[in-house]
């Protein structure tokens, strides 16, 4: 591997990883503050408005970052991929634009009325940006979500040219859209992200009920986090499984590679384990057959295993999928069980009482963003070699007027000014938790006083 | 080849990519303006305001930057490739200062400690004249041609961007977005703040016209594909001479203290000289100095005409979709800033 390839996808990786920090939970917390406010215009409780209000302070702290981690991202296309650009922008670009037009100018023009628009507009149109913002937030995801399904499953094309000019271009764009893996995806993504964004609301609201502050407030926010948070739960069961019949039927040295299978034979499934790739063994618990059954319905099935495929066209680091597959299942199970303990407990009314788990709530925050973030490696080294499956090699995809120097140069700045930016928002993050919301103040700003022109 | 209104589509989607990048440069232009002026206000108050009447909107903004960027991806990506990785370390700075940005002007409200304050206002200032110059710089290189064989590689070296004609060019941009900026927040202020801005209205836009006689009479000079333009097509001379016009008009509306007006004048402004610079182009997008085979033309680098079309159709929907928001958030904020529990 040459020196601009590693750099490029460690710099690709890593600016990636980072922006999908904020994403998920700029689109959970959407969801979150959409029932909260629109809770307020039904009951026409202070509480709910006062709740609202702080959320949204935390929204805009996060989705700006959200916002200038995220045009990096779009340029780094060009600049460093500029082969891949040039190879996928006749079926990758129009997802790009649509993104932009459709889904990043709605969610930014109402985020300004979100934050800045209280005494501007009426409680109504307040809301109606409220739901707006979180719909654009969604709607981002869904564009570069369909790209990159393309990617791992792409359909609906067809390559012109050879060589440095060789490109992929649309035949039938509703295929390409849908392609074999678009839905399971998508729904998976999203629903990763309300999981994400209500573990944040639950984190922050049990620690206050801990610290016996806002303790109205933060039963109710609690309550409606928790909601969103278990049926999501029971969602990313589903359509991980779905993810998974995905990836059996498109993408088998993938599937072998996440249960280390490595020769043809009926496979087994691990609840975990450690995958020896010289040996090409694996130590761990195991269902035997547990794998065979769950794609044949029938343990005895043999599934085509890693070596069965050459091995300039498979996955190299078996373990790291594994690991990272094995700990997002496990997190998402550990997820539904804290979930529906909670509804049970609330039912119980005993919930807010029980203080361990109150106390596991607000370490639980961690899950779900470890989750999104293993998720992702599974999705994309267990990819590898390919960049676009099947036809573009990762190694192919460089951009050719790129040096070295200049890859690092760019990755030491980035590295840089995210670990700045991530602690200046840990700290601020923290400081408005510090802070809590706003009780029962008197508007400052009564609409009499409205700004006139 | 498919065509709409007797005009093919690659060149529909020049036209379109000229428009985005025009609103880009009007709407991100006067609160890059703004930052770059941000110094010289003095006041804790002033800051504030002058923040706050760019608070609502600027994110809106720097989207035309996004939707722009991802048309040129989606309709030309040969030259998206090309110029972004030809450019590789100014578009990376150009990210960073993005991001310093746009932090600064989040996280600067967030604590009272005058250090702070102080410090984000720099990196606010810093980041916003940065992105100025290095938008020109780009722009300045690129009406020059730049160094690529007749494969289209890149042959030259990094340092060869910083000529002094497009230094040149990336001053103007600054004196231009600056100039708007100065406009805008008169429309915004009251009082000393806006005694303040007709100063600095009145010092910039000499700044600029000092530029842009300079730049206009040193493309003349150095740039002979433009001179050669007019030869070929004499009514082009009529966008040289309406933007001049336009800047004269625009210290007339500056003496009446017609802000709006001379907001409008400027933004114009910006729109005209991209016009000229995408009219020396076409039916080029990107103009190689050394051998005329580097060229890279539009119908060289397009999509193919299916995704035009249906990208077309997306552009038809979203863009009016797109400035009935612009107009709304612009309209609900409108009138002299007043500062709120909620304002930065
Ligand atoms: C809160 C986050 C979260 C949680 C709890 C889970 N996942 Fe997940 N998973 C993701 C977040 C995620 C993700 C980040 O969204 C990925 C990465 C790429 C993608 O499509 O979704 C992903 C990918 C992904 C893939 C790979 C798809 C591919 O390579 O194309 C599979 C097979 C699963 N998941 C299966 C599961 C199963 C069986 C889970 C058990 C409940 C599970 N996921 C929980
Ligand atoms: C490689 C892929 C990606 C690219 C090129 C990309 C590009 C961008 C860009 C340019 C922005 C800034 C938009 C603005 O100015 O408002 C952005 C923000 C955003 N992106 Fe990404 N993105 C990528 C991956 C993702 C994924 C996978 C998701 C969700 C599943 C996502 C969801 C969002 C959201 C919700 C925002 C709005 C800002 C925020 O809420 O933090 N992006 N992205
Ligand atoms: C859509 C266009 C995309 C392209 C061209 C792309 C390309 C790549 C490349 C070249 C790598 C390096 C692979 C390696 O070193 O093993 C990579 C890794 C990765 N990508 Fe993607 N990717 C895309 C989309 C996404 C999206 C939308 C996400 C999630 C938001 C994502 C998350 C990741 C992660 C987490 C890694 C790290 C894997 C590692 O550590 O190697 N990618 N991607």
């Amino acid at each position: 591997m040459d020196h601009v390839e590693i750099l490029s996808r460690i710099q690709f990786a890593f600016t990636i990883a980072f922006h999908y920090i904020y994403p998920p939970l700029s689109i959970g917390l959407g969801v979150c503050l959409v029932f909260m406010e629109g809770l307020y215009l039904k009951t026409k409780d202070k509480v709910y408005e006062e709740l609202t209000r702080f959320w949204v302070r935390i929204f805009a702290l996060i989705f700006g970052i959200g916002v200038a981690t995220g045009i990096v991202m779009e340029f780094e296309f060009g600049t460093n991929w500029a082969v891949y650009s040039r190879y996928v922008g006749d079926i990758f670009g129009s997802a790009l634009a649509a993104e932009g037009i459709f889904a990043f100018a709605l969610e930014s023009a109402f985020l300004g009325i979100l934050i800045f628009g209280w005494n501007r507009v009426s409680p109504r149109v307040h809301f109606l940006s409220t739901v707006l913002v979180a719909l654009g937030s969604m709607f981002s995801a869904l564009w570069i979500v369909v790209a990159n399904s393309w990617q791992q499953t792409p359909t609906g094309y067809r390559i012109e040219g050879t060589g440095l000019k060789a490109r992929a271009v649309v035949t039938d764009f509703w295929e390409m859209v849908f392609n074999p893996s678009s839905i399971e995806r998508y729904s998976h993504v999203l629903i990763g992200a309300f999981l994400a964004g209500s573990f944040l609301v639950l984190s922050v609201s049990a620690w206050y009920i801990l610290k016996r502050k806002y303790e109205v407030h933060s039963r109710k926010a609690f309550t409606i986090a928790l909601w969103v948070a278990a049926i999501s739960s029971l969602g990313q069961l589903f359509t991980g499984h779905q993810s998974a019949e995905v990836i059996t039927k498109y993408q088998p040295a993938k599937l072998a590679a996440v249960e280390g299978h490595f020769e043809s034979a009926p496979a087994d499934m691990y609840l975990f384990g450690w995958v020896d790739a010289e040996k090409q063994q694996v130590s761990g618990l195991k269902i035997p057959g547990g794998l065979s059954f769950l794609v044949h319905q029938d343990f005895k099935k043999a599934i085509p295993g890693l070596n069965s495929f050459k091995p300039e066209n498979r996955p190299r680091a078996v373990n790291f999928v594994f690991q990272t597959y094995h700990l997002m299942v496990g997190i998402g199970m550990t997820l539904i069980g804290l979930c529906w303990l909670g509804i049970f407990l609330l039912y119980r009314k005993k919930l807010f009482q029980t203080r361990w788990l109150m106390a596991v709530f607000v370490g639980a925050v961690f899950l779900p963003q470890i989750a999104n973030q293993v998720g992702w490696y599974t999705a994309e080294v267990g990819r590898q070699p390919w960049v676009v499956y099947g036809l573009l090699r990762t190694s192919d995809a460089l951009s050719q007027a790129v040096k070295a120097e200049h890859v690092l140069i760019s990755l030491i700045l980035f590295t840089l000014v995210y670990v700045i930016l991530f602690v200046l928002f840990i700290y601020l993050l923290n400081k408005k938790i510090q802070h809590g919301p706003d009780i029962g103040q008197e508007d400052p700003e009564t609409p009499s006083s409205r700004i006139e022109l | 080849m498919d065509t709409i209104l007797g005009l093919d589509l690659p060149t529909w989607w020049f036209l379109l990519i000229g428009a985005l990048i025009s609103g880009y440069g009007i709407l991100d232009g006067f609160d890059l303006g703004a930052g770059a002026l941000h110094l010289f206000f003095r006041k804790e108050q002033s800051r504030r305001i002058a923040l706050n009447a760019i608070g609502p909107v600027w994110d809106g903004n720097e989207v035309w930057l996004v939707i722009g960027a991802g048309a040129l991806f989606a309709a030309f990506p040969l030259v998206y490739g090309t110029l972004l990785s030809v450019f590789y370390l100014p578009f990376i700075l150009l990210l960073v200062a993005i991001i310093f940005r746009a932090i600064s002007i989040e996280f600067r409200s967030k604590e009272e400690m005058k250090w702070w304050r102080a410090t984000w206002d720099v990196c606010y200032c810093l980041s916003s004249t940065t992105i100025a110059l290095l938008f020109g710089l780009i722009l300045g290189n690129l009406i020059q041609g730049i160094p690529l064989d007749k494969d289209h590689q890149f042959v030259g070296r990094l340092r060869d961007f910083f000529n002094p004609y497009a230094l040149l060019i990336s001053v103007t941009v600054l004196s231009l977005f600056m100039l708007h900026g100065a406009m805008y927040l008169a429309m915004k202020t009251e009082d000393r703040l806006y005694a303040k801005m007709t100063i600095l209205i009145n010092q910039t836009s000499k700044f600029f016209i000092l530029c842009f006689i300079t730049a206009s009479m040193a493309t003349l000079i150095y740039v002979p594909h433009m001179e050669a333009i007019f030869h070929k097509y004499p009514v082009m001379f009529a966008l040289p001479v309406t933007a001049v016009l336009i800047v004269l008009n625009m210290r007339r509306m500056i003496e009446k203290r017609r802000y709006l007006r001379g907001f409008i004048s400027s933004g114009v402004t910006t729109a005209l000289l991209l016009l000229l610079f995408a009219s020396g182009l076409y039916p080029n997008l990107v103009l190689s100095n050394v051998d005329a085979r580097g060229n890279i033309s539009i119908y060289e680098a397009a999509s193919t005409d299916g995704s035009l079309r249906t990208m077309l159709l997306f552009a038809a929907i979203g863009m009016p979709l797109v400035l009935t928001y612009t107009v709304f958030v612009f309209w609900t904020f409108r009138g002299k800033v007043k500062l709120e529990e909620t304002s930065y």
